[in-house]
């Protein structure tokens, strides 16, 4: 069993995503930074999308109760255990009971924890996916509290022969005030002209109101004039909603399926992480025109790099026995 | 017919606009094509009023496969690949707390009111608000009646509600702003039952008064 010592604001279980049950309003969710997610459980030996630990908005500490093997992965964190620093980005094999801890440094706003075996947490709709706003999966369904106790998949392969790999997370453009490629929206083109410069053009902040939910965007109003009433309509993660107050919603994981605003652009795959790690409160972000043919190349790029980058250090610095 | 990417992982095809029963039920087919005979790639599908939002795994397909694979479902879709579309009876007992404002908005009595709710087979348009939340309509004219000025932060599991001309159950506890007239003890989603969803797009809904 893994042990809550100390959650952060938002600690949750996700897995890669709840899939397939959006025909009846359940939201996707899983991870909010899907790279970091995908690294920390490949570092860790486990499949892409296996449950890991979410730690949004602070710090948090935890311990197993058998030896174990862990990666930390995100931005915006630093790792020990212990009280001993270790990297991010590689796995490190951990005796049991002894403290992980990971605690605010730097920009960024979320992280993860993958144990090997993954967290075998009861599924909800085939996903062990945390959806907060549906009170769903997650077991229990609701930010982890100081206690509660994850069970541990069986392991596959040795432990120590998965310690010390690393990942350089340096491809991912990880920034305060990252630029973040989108492509048009489906309602882009009944935008006016200024309204799609200001879009383009400006420097957002995102608001402290965000959530898994979505990024509220302060900045100058986008002008919705001219723009004919929308029938709720399928919206995804990405997209960019413009309401009655012209100030953009970047929705994230836990998207509602359904939305009635103008959706001016979409943020490609390959930034969700990008902007998902932009300082909430204290960034500023700016939108710049990609295409979909660019866009998905880039995520393949980004997946490659991620799938075929891990390494095995020299030293024993991530060993700790 | 239009198809457009919403994201780059996903595309939105229009079959209509509006709220018009006749282009819904074409959004049904289709989703209904989709699901008998998938394109490997295509991960899932989401009916709206007037449109399908289709999500695919850009590893495996690109935009213009997708589109121009359901641009031709779309054409050859008819009644016979409709899928069976159930008929649920749903009891209700009609005291909700907006029933009284209801009453006097549409100059009926409370009984009125649930008379013309209980009179008309619903259809499920669409999915979504909250997991298990069917927009159904159209309700009879003389019923139509606003959203709330201002939502409520809690409305209870099992309302039953009455916004414009949609009608529709509260699955879980959430946020609301439509007006609620009654309740029901069914629930609309049981993540211990088989299927968990009660309601699916396309089903019709009769609600019988629960004295």
């Amino acid at each position: 069993m893994l042990e809550i010592l100390s959650p952060s604001l938002i600690t949750t279980v996700q897995d890669g995503g709840r899939r397939g049950w959006q025909a009846y309003g359940v939201p996707v969710s899983g991870p909010m930074d899907a790279l970091a997610h995908r690294a920390a459980n490949l570092l860790a030996g486990n499949p892409p999308h296996a449950a890991a630990l979410e730690i949004g908005l602070g710090g948090a500490a935890f311990a197993a109760d058998v030896d174990c093997l862990v990666a930390a992965a995100g931005s915006g964190f630093s790792l020990t255990v212990d009280g001993r620093p270790m990297r991010m980005w590689t796995s490190v094999y951990v005796r049991k009971g002894r403290e992980i801890r990971l605690d605010r440094m730097g920009h960024g706003n979320w992280a993860y924890i993958a144990i090997h075996g993954g967290l075998d947490t009861l599924p909800a709709l085939g996903s062990r996916a945390t959806t907060l706003r549906a009170t769903l999966g997650g077991d229990p369904a609701r930010p982890l509290a100081p206690g509660d106790r994850l069970p541990i998949g069986p392991a596959t392969r040795p432990l120590l022969d998965l310690a010390a790999r690393h990942l350089d997370p340096g491809f991912i453009p990880y920034s305060a005030s990252p630029e973040i490629a989108v492509i048009p929206g489906p309602q882009a083109a009944q935008f006016s002209p200024a309204a799609l410069f200001t879009f383009h053009s400006s420097l957002f902040t995102i608001s402290p109101a965000s959530d898994r939910t979505g990024y509220r965007l302060g900045g100058p109003p986008i002008p919705r004039e001219g723009i004919s009433e929308l029938v709720s309509e399928g919206m995804a993660r990405g997209s960019i909603q413009i309401p009655a107050d012209g100030l953009p919603i970047v929705m994230q994981a836990d998207c509602p399926t359904m939305g009635g605003y103008p959706k001016i652009a979409s943020v490609i795959s390959a930034d969700q992480p990008v902007l998902a790690q932009a300082p909430i409160g204290t960034g500023a972000i700016r939108f710049v025109e990609s295409t979909l043919e660019a866009a998905q190349a880039r995520y393949r790029q980004v997946l490659h790099r991620l799938d075929y980058g891990i390494m095995t250090l020299d030293s024993d610095e991530a060993l700790w026995l | 017919m239009r198809i457009l990417p919403i994201t780059d992982s996903a595309l939105i095809i229009y079959l209509g606009e509006g709220l018009d029963p006749a282009v819904n039920r074409r959004v049904h087919l289709l989703a209904a094509t989709l699901a008998r005979d998938p394109l490997p790639g295509i991960t899932e599908s989401v009916p709206g009023y007037a449109s399908l939002v289709v999500h695919y795994d850009p590893l495996t397909l690109t935009h213009a496969q997708v589109a121009d694979w359901l641009a031709a479902r779309a054409q050859s879709a008819t009644e016979m690949d409709s899928r069976a579309a159930k008929h649920i009876e749903v009891p209700v007992v009609y005291d909700g707390p907006d029933l009284g404002f209801v009453s006097a908005h549409c100059g009926l009595s409370p009984a009125e009111v649930a008379r013309l709710h209980t009179q008309t087979d619903y259809i499920v348009y669409m999915m979504g608000f909250t997991p298990g939340f069917a927009y159904m309509g159209r309700v009879p004219g003389a019923l139509i009646t606003p959203r709330l000025a201002t939502p409520r932060t809690r409305v209870p599991a099992g309302s039953v509600a009455i916004a414009g001309a949609q009608t529709g159950i509260y699955p879980v506890e959430s946020p609301g702003g439509w007006q609620l007239i009654g309740r029901t003890d069914i629930l609309p989603f049981d993540p211990r039952r088989d299927p968990p969803f009660l309601f699916a797009p396309g089903d019709t809904v009769r609600f019988i008064p629960d004295a």
